[in-house]
């Protein structure tokens, strides 16, 4: 961290002398301590997965819940600071009534996650302000078909076919890689996703966790709704049946 | 009750749409009055609002072309958002939306028509009030008080083309015969995937139905019996 100590680290409006924006690279650090989500965009639709990092044996399960729904069709999930991720999921909501009030119609995911691209990017230009520090995956179906975005602290939002984001990333991107995305089932998917999350938990550093999983797809009427609860503990079963054949 | 200022332009008019297989024709009159005075003889009152959507206008001219401009705009917008034309149906719900909204103040009666690739060709109805209504065929201004039962009894499903506009053409001429704030020429598109054309009709050649002859003239008692023949009605 050679940038501590040059003062160009202190607020978002301000460029270190290499164009660099410290406090966006900073907001990305928040995104890289926080347990991993991802998304599978898949041939009939969507899943979205996180695994949620519980802090507190206190805590009642399912609270704190990071995947939210935006819109009867789309559905949305952070990694990082819990409360920027609640603050960001309120304003796709208002994008989502905002495009159907004015259009008659439907909001696209695509539409939305520019929206949450443009508000995101408006918190990386004042000194007054920080950024977010959360990635976003928004996922749903629409009149175009499944589709899958990230939107990161810095407002850069982009379309993939499968997404990961949060601690264990780069290891369930690789194994996203793995899966023939586009001749996936959302049921076939749902099993993947709880698969990798299961493989990317590091058991060692975290001791609990809690998957936490929806989907949007032919299967549930293009609704985003949580996976149901016997095939999310079949998912699980497999998942962990599949870790212990992993090495 | 009279939502018109003095002296305002007024589309005292006869307009229709109607849907067929493959696009919609959409007609209306030539008339723009300020009381008794014709502003125009040759108003256009169909009006683009994007490729494929046109919708036809009565009640206030300003009004209406005030609120056809701003869904032209937002039509816009709605493409460069999407990178596709807009559905009628999202164009119709944004003259609902400002007819609905701002009824206390507008006077218009408008009917959107166009083809889209999602449900193909369509009608919408918006009256005074800023209702919204998905029609097969409607029809609307003062005129079209006039043609409710022709249009009942004439039209049929399944129409083509041809069948299409001889039956808005003939409905607007009963119209505008009848209405005395209708007339002039008549305009007409056609609106299907491929394009839209635009068809003319001059005032001397509008199709020509009963219309009325002096009967029974001079003292009741002098009844005129030879050559007398029974009205010809279709």
């Amino acid at each position: 961290m050679t940038s501590i100590g040059t003062g160009y680290d202190l607020s978002a409006s301000t460029y270190s002398p290499d164009g660099r924006i410290f406090q966006v690279e900073y907001a990305n650090k928040a995104v890289e301590n926080s347990g991993t989500a991802i998304g599978l965009r898949v041939k009939d639709g969507v899943v979205l997965a996180v695994e949620k990092l519980v802090h507190s044996k206190l805590l009642v399960p399912g609270a704190n819940r990071r995947i939210q729904t935006i819109d009867r069709h789309i559905g949305l999930a952070t990694a990082g600071l819990l409360a920027d991720g609640r603050s960001i999921s309120n304003r796709a909501r208002d994008e989502g009534a905002s495009i159907r009030s004015t259009f008659h119609e439907q909001a696209t995911v695509k539409a939305i996650s520019q929206r949450l691209g443009m508000f995101a990017q408006a918190y990386t230009l004042y000194s007054s302000v920080r950024p977010f520090g959360i990635s976003t995956i928004i996922g749903g179906v629409d009149k175009n078909g499944p589709s899958l975005y990230i939107i990161e602290p810095s407002g850069v939002c982009l379309g993939y076919h499968g997404a990961a984001v949060g601690k264990g990333r780069q290891l369930a991107k690789t194994e996203l890689e793995k899966l023939k995305l586009s001749e996936l089932s959302t049921r076939e998917a749902v099993m993947e996703a709880a698969r990798i999350i299961y493989l990317v938990h590091d058991d060692n550093k975290e001791k609990e966790f809690e998957l936490e999983m929806s989907w949007i797809g032919s299967e549930t009427n293009n609704l985003h709704v949580p996976v149901p609860s016997d095939l999310l503990k079949e998912a699980e079963t497999k998942a962990k049946d599949a870790l212990e054949n992993f090495e | 009750m009279n939502r018109l200022k003095a002296g305002e332009v007024n589309l005292g008019t006869s307009i229709m749409a109607v849907q067929f297989d493959k696009g919609v024709v959409i007609g209306a009159d030539s008339r723009t009055t300020t009381g008794s005075y014709i502003a125009n003889r040759v108003t256009d009152k169909l009006t683009h609002i994007h490729d494929r959507i046109y919708c036809c206008r009565s009640g206030s001219a300003a009004d209406t072309q005030a609120v056809a401009d701003n869904v032209h705009y937002y039509l816009q917008i709605y493409t460069q958002l999407n990178g596709t034309p807009p559905p009628v149906e999202v164009a119709a719900g944004m003259f609902q939306k400002i007819c609905y909204e701002n009824k206390d103040a507008l006077s218009a009666g408008i009917i959107v028509a166009g083809w889209d690739k999602e449900v193909g060709p369509s009608v919408y109805n918006i009256p005074l009030g800023g209702g919204l209504f998905r029609q097969p065929w409607a029809i609307g201004g003062s005129g079209s008080t006039y043609v409710y039962g022709y249009c009942d009894a004439t039209y049929q499903d399944g129409w083509g083309r041809d069948e299409t506009v001889d039956f808005v053409r003939n409905t607007l001429a009963l119209a505008m015969s009848r209405d005395g704030s209708s007339g002039g020429v008549i305009r007409m598109c056609v609106i299907t995937e491929d394009g839209v054309e635009r068809m003319f009709v001059p005032g001397n050649e509008l199709p020509k139905f009963w219309e009325g002859r002096e009967v029974l003239s001079g003292p009741a008692k002098k009844l005129v019996t030879e050559g007398v023949m029974p009205m010809s009605v279709e």
